[in-house]
C-alpha cells in the first residue's frame, strides 16, 4: 500500500460570509477584494512546509495539482511546488507525485514532458507523472480550450509526451492540435522507460478506457466520499475485468479527506469548522462552471444525466448545508476520528474500493498550519504503519510507482525527529 | 399550416448526414439557426409564405447524430461544408438568413465567395467584438441569468416557451442533453470568443444586406446594428424596440414584414 499527501494550497481565511456575497469560488473570486500577496506568500510557503513535513512523517508521496483563477486550490503552476519539493526531499525515499500539469492546456504539451523529465532528474527518479485532463473552470473558461476538443487535444497531448520520452530519433509531430518540427526532447526523465503514469477521473466510461488501453493508473478523485466511490470503483474493476486485465490493486488511486485527532470527540472540536469551511467555501463553485457545454462527450453526457449521478451531487450538496460532523464521518465524505478508528475506516476503504494507491487530503480548507501538523503527524505515527501492509497477502507489484521506491519506507517514529 | 419536409443530405466525403427542413414555395432562402439548434417556428412559417425555406441542421445537433460535428474543425470548413450543402440543393446564389450564431455562419458564407448568396439578412448576429461592448457568454451562463438578456419579456409566454422543458421526465431529459450538447457543437466555432476575424473578410460581401437587431438585446447589445452596417457596403439596418435576442419572434409582425419588402425590392 502506498499512502500520499495531497495538497490542494487552498486560501484558508475567506470571510465568513463568503457563499453569500460571492458568485462563485471559481473563475470569477475577485483577487482584489479576497486575496493579501504577502499573506499568499504565507499559504504557499505552508503548503511547501507541510508536505515536507509529511515526507517526514513518513508518508510515501507528496501531490500537488494544478487549478487556476481560484480560492478553492491555487497552484497553477504544480512543477513549481513539485520542484520545491524534490529538492527539500533530496535524502528520502519519497515520490514526487504530481496530479500534476494539465496536458491541454500546456502548449505545446512537450512542455509538460520536459518539466517532467526535470523534476525526474533533480528528485533522481521519484517522480510520479500525473497526466490530468482538466477541469471545464480551468481548461474552458480560464484558459480558452474549446470544450468539444478538450479531451481529444488531451488524449493527443498524451500521446505526444509519450513518444517525445521514449523515441530514440528525432521525429516531426504533425498531429491536429500540435504541429512541431523537430522533437527531440532534453531532459529526459531517468525512469525507464518513462515515469509512472497516473490519470486523474470522476468516473467517466472514456477515462477508464484510455488509462486501461495505455495501463496507466487510474485516480479517482471525489470529495463525495468512499460510499458513492464505491459505485465508480465497482464499475472500473468490472471493466478491468472485462478487459482481461489482472486485478491489482495498485492500478487504481483514490483520495479521501481525513482528520485524525487524540480521540474521536477532539476530532470534532478540531477539524469540524474546516470541514464545513471546506464544503461550504472552498467548494462554492457556480454549477453553470462546472462543465461548459462540449466539455463532457455526447455519451458521458447522456450516461451522467440518466444515471441520475447529476442529481445525487446536488442533492448530498444541498443536504450537507445541514450536516453536523457526525453526518459527514458517516457518510464517508471525511474519514476522522481517533488514529484506531481512522485506520479501521480506512482500511475498510481501501478494501471495498480496491485502491492500492491511497492519497489523503490532511490539510483541509481553513486548517490552520499547527493544526495542519498535527493532523499529519497522528497520521503518520499512529495510522500509516496500519495501512502499510493492506495488500501485501496478494503478492502485486506496485508498477505504477517509482521502482527504487517500491519497498516500505523504514522511518516510523521518525516524524518528528 | 405549412407543410415541413424533412431531407437528409450526405456531405462532407457522406461523413455527415444533414438533416435539412424545407417548406414554401417560391425563390430559395437559407435560414441558419441560432447557437442553440433549429426550432422550426412561426417566423420561419412567415417567410415559407414567399419563398421556400430550407433550414439545415448544424452538424451535432440532429437528435440521434451526435458525431456529425466531428468531421468539422474550424469555420473554413464548415464554410466550404456549407458550399457543398448548397451545390446539393441546387442552390445557386439563395437567399440567406442567419439569427445570432447562424448570422455570424451566414456572413462567413457570404465573404468567402460573394457569388453564393443573393441576398443577406442578418438578425441580432454574433460574429464582431468590442471592448466596450462584450458579447455575453452564453455558453457559461445560468439559464435563469441568460433568459433575462436574451428576451425582452423574460417572463412572458416565448420565453417560457423557448427555454421551458418539457414535464415528462424522460423527454425533459433528452431535451437538457440535446440542447447541452447543441451549445457544444455551435460553440466549436465560437469559443471562447465569438470573434474569429469576420471584421476583416466583411468588406467582400456583395449581397444587399438588411441587419436586424432588437433594440434591448442583452447578449449582443444593438451596437453591433451599426458596426455590421459600417463594414458591409450598401447594408441597412433596423433597430426593432421592445425586442432583445429573437426580435423575429420577440417582434414577428414587425420583423416579417421588414425582411418581406427587403426581399422584394
Amino acid at each position: 500500500m502506498k499512502v500520499s499527501m495531497f495538497h490542494l494550497m487552498p486560501h484558508r481565511e475567506l470571510p465568513a460570509d463568503f457563499e453569500q456575497r460571492y458568485h462563485s469560488v471559481w473563475v470569477d473570486a475577485p483577487w482584489w477584494e479576497l486575496a493579501d500577496a504577502e499573506r499568499v506568500g504565507q499559504y504557499y510557503n505552508w503548503t511547501l512546509d507541510e508536505l515536507t513535513y509529511a515526507a517526514g512523517a513518513g508518508l510515501d508521496g507528496l501531490c500537488v495539482n494544478e487549478h487556476h483563477q481560484n480560492a478553492y486550490g491555487f497552484m497553477p503552476g504544480p512543477n513549481l511546488m513539485g520542484s520545491a519539493l524534490a529538492r527539500a526531499t533530496k535524502d528520502q525515499d519519497v515520490a514526487i507525485v504530481q496530479m500534476g500539469a494539465t496536458l491541454p492546456t500546456t502548449n505545446p504539451p512537450t512542455r509538460v514532458a520536459e518539466e517532467y523529465g526535470m523534476l525526474d532528474c533533480i528528485s533522481g527518479g521519484r517522480l510520479v507523472a500525473g497526466m490530468p485532463l482538466g477541469s471545464s473552470m480551468d481548461a474552458n473558461l480560464c484558459y480558452g480550450i474549446p470544450p468539444i476538443e478538450h479531451r481529444d487535444r488531451y488524449y493527443e497531448a498524451h500521446d505526444l509526451i509519450m513518444k517525445a520520452w521514449q523515441a530514440e530519433e528525432m521525429f516531426a509531430w504533425n498531429g491536429k492540435y500540435y504541429q512541431l518540427p523537430m522533437v527531440n526532447l532534453w531532459p529526459r526523465p531517468i525512469q525507464k522507460p518513462h515515469p509512472p503514469v497516473w490519470v486523474p477521473g470522476t468516473g467517466s466510461l472514456s477515462t477508464w478506457d484510455f488509462s486501461a488501453k495505455n495501463d496507466h493508473c487510474y485516480c479517482f478523485l471525489s470529495y463525495f466520499g468512499n460510499n458513492l466511490g464505491q459505485k465508480v470503483m465497482d464499475g472500473f474493476w468490472e471493466f478491468v475485468d472485462a478487459k482481461g486485465l489482472e486485478p491489482n490493486p495498485y492500478r487504481a488511486g483514490f483520495l479521501q479527506l481525513v482528520v485524525v485527532a487524540e480521540s474521536d470527540a477532539q476530532a470534532e472540536k478540531d477539524y469540524y469548522e474546516h470541514i464545513r469551511y471546506f464544503y461550504d467555501k472552498s467548494l462554492h463553485i457556480a454549477p453553470e462552471f462546472f462543465a461548459a457545454p462540449g466539455y463532457m462527450d455526447f455519451r458521458s453526457l447522456d450516461n451522467t444525466y440518466r444515471k441520475g449521478y447529476m442529481d445525487q451531487i446536488t442533492t448530498v450538496t444541498q443536504d450537507m448545508k445541514e450536516w453536523n460532523y457526525q453526518d459527514f464521518i458517516d457518510n464517508q465524505l471525511v474519514i476522522g476520528g481517533s488514529p484506531s478508528s481512522v485506520a479501521d475506516q480506512l482500511e475498510d476503504a481501501v478494501k471495498k474500493l480496491r485502491v492500492g494507491n491511497l492519497m489523503v487530503l490532511l490539510q483541509i480548507g481553513s486548517m490552520p498550519h499547527e493544526l495542519t501538523l498535527k493532523n499529519i503527524d497522528l497520521f503518520g505515527k499512529e495510522v500509516l504503519p496500519k495501512l502499510r501492509d493492506i495488500w501485501d497477502d496478494e503478492g502485486w507489484e506496485n508498477h505504477w510507482w517509482p521502482e527504487k521506491l517500491r519497498g516500505k519506507r523504514q522511518l516510523a517514529g521518525a516524524a518528528t525527529g | 399550416m405549412v407543410t415541413i419536409q424533412d431531407r437528409t443530405l450526405s456531405l462532407w466525403s457522406a461523413q455527415i448526414q444533414t438533416r435539412v427542413k424545407i417548406a414554401g414555395q417560391g425563390p430559395p432562402l437559407v435560414f441558419l439557426h441560432g447557437a442553440g439548434g433549429l426550432d422550426w417556428d412561426d417566423f420561419l412559417d412567415r417567410l415559407s409564405e414567399n419563398h421556400t425555406v430550407y433550414a439545415p441542421e448544424h452538424p451535432g445537433t440532429t437528435p440521434g447524430d451526435p458525431d456529425a460535428i466531428k468531421p468539422l474543425d474550424d469555420l473554413w470548413d464548415l464554410v466550404l461544408y456549407y458550399y457543398e450543402l448548397f451545390d446539393l440543393l441546387e442552390l445557386e446564389s439563395p437567399v440567406v438568413v442567419g439569427h445570432s450564431f447562424g448570422g455570424m455562419v451566414a456572413a462567413e458564407i457570404a465573404a468567402t465567395d460573394p457569388k453564393r448568396v443573393s441576398k443577406l439578412v442578418l438578425l441580432s448576429s454574433i460574429g464582431l467584438w468590442r471592448d466596450d461592448a462584450p458579447v455575453k457568454n452564453w455558453m457559461s451562463m445560468a439559464p435563469e441569468a441568460l433568459v433575462q438578456e436574451v428576451f425582452y419579456e423574460p417572463e412572458g409566454p416565448l420565453a417560457k416557451r423557448i427555454f421551458g422543458l418539457p414535464e415528462d421526465p424522460e423527454e425533459r431529459m433528452t431535451a437538457q442533453i440535446q440542447g447541452i450538447w447543441n451549445l457544444g457543437c455551435t460553440g466549436k466555432f465560437t469559443w471562447p470568443i465569438p470573434d474569429k476575424g469576420l471584421k476583416k473578410r466583411l468588406h467582400r460581401i456583395q449581397a444587399p444586406t438588411l441587419v436586424i437587431w432588437g433594440q434591448q438585446d442583452g447578449l449582443v447589445p444593438s451596437v453591433y446594428a451599426q458596426e455590421f452596417t459600417d463594414r458591409i457596403s450598401g447594408a441597412q439596418s433596423v433597430l426593432v424596440d421592445k425586442a432583445a435576442h429573437v426580435p423575429q419572434l420577440e417582434q414577428l409582425e414587425t420583423v416579417s414584414r421588414v425582411i418581406q419588402d427587403f426581399l422584394k425590392s
